[in-house]
């Protein structure tokens, strides 16, 4: 099975966000981005698929963050045959120019995996858009895929654990939410062979076709703990006051 | 009564007279039983041979099970290890590539000291350890320790960007080399958790404090900085560990400086010996011997009332030879009486960081009974000292963790020497 | 405002969700404001009895397909598509759920209208704009739309369940399924999760781990706390993808809705995708090294601190 993977960066889930100064956007001067963590989940069962049919892997990703090499690289390392690095230096983009870029860069593959969904998905899910832009079959929140003959049997989540069990033809696109096994590791003296194996080509960005009708006009960071009692002091300080809390609320024995 | 043949023995093989009486003595049946000869099988070594045939892994083959390494196996006192064992477990076949022994190693270098045959676990756990990273067999957690490392520079995962956060509202000056503009006389290496740690910032303020006093002239690398790797290289994350290697040797190359004083162990011996064939040669000091030169000119004057007593860091005692260093500045402190452990200096006992075993406590606390920290507190406590004095990063929150697990809180006090100076120099605390 | 309001409604087993409520709410309250009428699509087999008792629309476009009796991902997109390419509405509500996501980019697609994702509120008043959370709800933005038609993928919590269900009797109107039956992909089964150990929707205390937790080992320490409260613990998605705790623990959209009496919070970021799973509990605690962690938003009591030093002192105390 010959399968191509979408890979976004986005923002660091764990860096303090700030916002520019006609708060529009982030100030992105100094963020750092990584692998959207659904699409790390995408080459993982790419992967295993690869594994599962001894096929092929093509892992691309749009050239919006300088962090986005090192992605297609590790994805190498891991066992991606080819990478393919879309235009550079294209910044933050909406989910209408990522789903054109990737339908305009995009060989001929029996299977597009892609991450469900992503932090920055404010006009629709890529995943999908692509999906819907080359109409092929799709399914979105698959968390687990078998190779049959010409099929592939997939199961997507719907919620609360109840799962459901489709049998896709293929060309198909999917909407990965969870690999079957967590994303594996790739030792860095991996991911820097992978630098020099050659498996990672470049290709311009046509312009984007389509337009998402929507602008984002403001951002804010949400006031959060508005509704909270936010407690003070330290460690000592709050279980004391959680204690107390939890009596009142008649639980913890503390009643 | 005669006894029947073990069930396993093939019945031909068993040599047995019905019916004997020597000198009066009936020894008929089972009592003149005997076997035929059988052949000894070899051992299938192949699983010896894996680690014996690795760049590094040779020694394991030297091993003639004298047992001496156990004797001195920090791991082996709380729980079952130790060179000879994995030797011996090798010959029987265990796959160490992806057994738990693979990661309880602390790479103390202990055995080593005592080795006749000079089977080295310091070359032979990171060539095993190397392989299972290339195959992606790692502990998850240790895991995740490698992906934030190769991710942010750091084992902790912090952002990058705050490594000098630690210098924010300090009543002294902590000059940013790239700000400074010209030579200096010494460059801290400040190390991950002196930078992000709340312990370890509290020994970082103190020497900075400290430094000032002395009227050094000195700045660090701040965001520059990267997490030196030693340990990285020691639980056989290679690759990672050229990566920083190459990165940090190309940020210090770009400035001139006369000391590189380092605060962590691990970070010392990596400028001593891994650095430098990478083009990173570079004038490396541990603070203790830093400021051990500068006892007189510290001046130490205000009243220490502690026992003290001191563990030496497994990277620079065994692995580098220095252990009068922190012993001088304690013995410094006014005031203060010291007492040594009874494994001290070439005996140390670890604290069990090394090696990767800093971010291995679960994988630890599966196959232990306890932690090597918690032994050693123990210990100290022994000694009827209130203080631990420690000059390695990796410890005091270690140290701290195990007096609380052991129910000493109160009877033992984790400082690092940087803290007991400045307090002996009477300069402000946070 | 030329068009109606169309929500797209989700059911299953002959039931419709709380989104599906939730969005005719909301539907409604657009449709006063703009003077338009509210209308619904239920789309599966022998649904016209179920699509009756909607009391909330005032009318209800049915379309009655055995090929589409369980949820098609393709054929549900395919007919709801059509539909709207057919009748024009100004505004189609589909729920941010694991149905809709396959929906919405396609009716977006097909009738060529904006779409807007995350979204949690929507403003019809002087052009059309709405309110949307981006970075796991770390940031809130606001959107015009061009023109004044647009799909939305609204997020749970937009609007109250209760206010959807309205006691009218709306018009019923047969369609006949405007597109193919999913071709090229095909329902096979449902699955129910395995019942687990304990059924943390029954539970009155959960003590909830997030990414905070670090490392499969440290859910010990919370264990003994759950324990030590009469609770159990519970797990936001990440914890629940690496493993370390069954799927049966999991709060949130992909989890379980909770409502307990106290819901303690470890370490967890508080995305909109876990807050839905259990904004609704009584007391909520939130404990996050974070100041801006979006937890804090929903929480009722919050401390900004490391789990790791309050968890000893919390068990200390109730030993």
């Amino acid at each position: 099975m010959d399968i191509g993977v979408l890979l976004r960066a986005v923002p660091d889930p764990v860096e303090e966000l700030e916002l520019n100064d006609d708060e529009t956007d982030l100030d992105r001067d100094y963020l750092g981005y990584v692998l959207n963590e659904f699409d790390e989940h995408a080459l993982e069962e790419a992967l295993l698929l690869k594994e599962d049919t001894d096929g092929s892997v093509t892992a691309y990703a749009l050239g919006t963050a300088d962090e986005v090499e090192q992605m297609l690289f590790t994805a190498i390392a891991k066992g991606a045959d080819k990478a393919v690095k879309v235009g550079d230096g294209l910044g933050a983009l909406d989910a209408h120019a990522q789903a054109d870029l990737f339908v305009g860069a995009l060989g001929e593959h029996d299977l597009i995996l892609c991450g469900v969904q992503a932090s920055d998905e404010i006009d629709g899910q890529v995943a999908m858009l692509v999906s819907a832009k080359l109409g092929h079959p799709h399914v979105s929140v698959v968390v687990g895929t078998s190779p049959g003959a010409d099929t592939l049997t997939i199961t997507k989540e719907y919620w609360a654990g109840i799962t459901a069990s489709y049998e896709v033809s293929l060309p198909a696109v999917l909407g990965i939410q969870a690999a079957r096994q967590a994303p594996r590791y790739v030792a860095v003296s991996r991911i820097r062979q992978a630098q020099e194996s050659g498996a990672l080509t470049e290709t311009d960005a046509d312009p984007p076709s389509s337009s998402s009708g929507i602008t984002i006009t403001a951002v804010r960071i949400p006031e959060t703990g508005a509704g909270a009692e936010m407690i003070d002091g330290d460690e000592e300080a709050a279980a004391d006051r959680i204690i107390e809390l939890l009596a009142a609320a008649g639980v913890g024995g503390a009643a | 009564m005669t006894r029947g043949v073990n069930p396993k023995v093939d019945p031909g093989r068993v040599l047995e007279i019905e019916h004997v009486e020597i000198d009066g003595m009936d020894i008929s049946g089972h009592w003149n039983r005997m076997y035929e000869q059988r052949v000894i099988f070899d051992y299938d070594i192949h699983q010896l041979d894996r680690v014996t045939e690795l760049d590094g892994g040779e020694s394991m083959g030297w091993c003639y099970q004298c047992a001496q390494c156990i004797a001195v196996c920090p791991v082996d006192h709380v729980g079952s290890y130790g060179p000879r064992k994995i030797f011996r477990n090798l010959q029987l076949g265990q796959d160490l590539f992806t057994d738990d022994d693979l990661w309880l190693c602390t790479t103390c270098a202990n055995c080593l000291r005592v080795c006749p045959k000079e089977v080295d676990m310091l070359q032979i756990m990171p060539a095993v350890r190397k392989e299972a990273v290339l195959a992606g067999a790692v502990p998850a957690e240790l895991q995740d320790v490698f992906e934030k490392t190769a991710r942010y520079g750091n084992p902790l995962g912090k952002n990058a960007k705050r490594r000098a956060a630690w210098t924010k509202g300090l009543d002294v000056e902590v000059p940013l080399i790239s700000e400074v503009g010209r030579k200096v006389d010494v460059l801290w290496w400040v190390s991950d958790y002196p930078s992000y740690h709340p312990r370890g910032i509290d020994a970082s303020r103190a020497l900075a404090r400290v430094l000032t006093h002395l009227g050094v002239d000195f700045a660090i690398l701040g965001a520059d900085e990267r997490h030196d790797g030693d340990s990285m290289l020691r639980a056989g994350e290679t690759g990672l560990f050229e990566m920083l290697a190459e990165q940090n040797i190309e940020t210090l190359n770009g400035y001139e400086f006369d000391v590189l004083l380092t605060t962590d162990p691990h970070a010392y011996n990596a400028f001593l010996h891994e650095y430098p064939q990478r083009g990173g040669t570079y004038n490396a000091v541990h603070y203790t011997q830093f400021l051990e030169e500068r006892i007189e000119a510290l001046g130490l004057t205000e009243q220490i009332d502690r026992t003290i007593t001191f563990h030496d860091p497994c990277y620079l005692g065994r692995h580098n030879g220095e252990y009068d260093a922190p012993r001088n500045l304690i013995d410094a402190l006014p005031g203060s009486e010291f007492v040594e452990m009874w494994r001290n200096k070439e005996n140390g006992y670890c604290c069990g960081g090394g090696g990767g075993g800093m971010w291995l406590d679960g994988l630890a606390a599966d196959n232990q009974n306890m932690r090597l920290s918690e032994k050693r507190v123990l210990e100290a406590v022994e000694t009827g000292a209130d203080t631990l004095c420690v000059v390695c990063p990796y410890e005091v929150s270690r140290f701290e963790d195990a007096v609380k697990s052991t129910n000493n809180d109160g009877n033992l006090e984790v400082l690092d020497i940087a803290e007991l100076l400045a307090t002996a120099l009477g300069l402000p605390t946070d | 405002m030329s068009g109606a309001i169309l929500v797209v409604t989700e059911h299953l087993a002959g039931s419709f969700t709380d989104a599906t409520f939730e969005l005719l709410a909301l539907g409604r309250e657009l449709a006063t404001d703009t003077g338009t009428e509210l209308e619904a699509a239920v789309v599966g087999s022998d649904v016209s009895d179920m699509a009756g008792s909607l009391g909330a629309p005032d009318r209800v476009l049915v379309i009655d397909d055995p090929a589409l009796e369980s949820f098609n991902p393709v054929g549900h997109a395919d007919a709801v598509s059509a539909l709207v390419a057919d009748r024009e509405p100004s505004i189609v509500l589909v729920p941010y759920t694991s149905t809709g996501m396959d929906m919405a980019s396609h009716i977006a697609i097909r009738s060529d209208l904006p779409l807007v994702s995350y979204c949690q509120s929507i403003d019809p008043a002087d052009g059309l704009s709405a309110t949307c959370q981006l970075y796991a709800g770390k940031v809130e933005a606001d959107v015009t739309i061009d023109g004044d038609r647009a799909v939305f993928a609204v997020l749970a919590g937009a609007a109250s369940a209760a206010n959807g269900r309205g006691d009218g009797s709306p018009d019923i109107e047969q369609i006949a399924n405007p597109a193919g039956s999913g071709g090229g992909t095909v329902f096979t089964e449902l699955a129910e999760p395995e019942a687990g150990d304990v059924d943390i929707t029954s539970e009155e205390v959960l003590v909830v781990v997030g990414r905070g937790i670090e490392s499969e080992d440290n859910i010990a320490e919370a264990v003994e706390l759950a324990e030590a409260l009469g609770g159990v613990v519970a797990a936001s998605r990440p914890i629940v993808d690496q493993g370390w705790l069954p799927k049966t623990r999991q709060v949130g959209k992909s989890g379980l809705t909770v409502a307990p009496k106290v819901y303690l919070a470890l370490g967890v970021s508080g995305a909109p995708e876990h807050v839905e799973g259990m904004r609704e509990a009584s007391t909520i605690i939130a404990v996050n090294t974070d100041p801006q962690a979006p937890i804090f938003g929903v929480a009722h009591y919050g401390w900004v601190g490391d789990l790791f030093d309050l968890l000893p002192e919390l068990t200390d105390r109730l030993e």
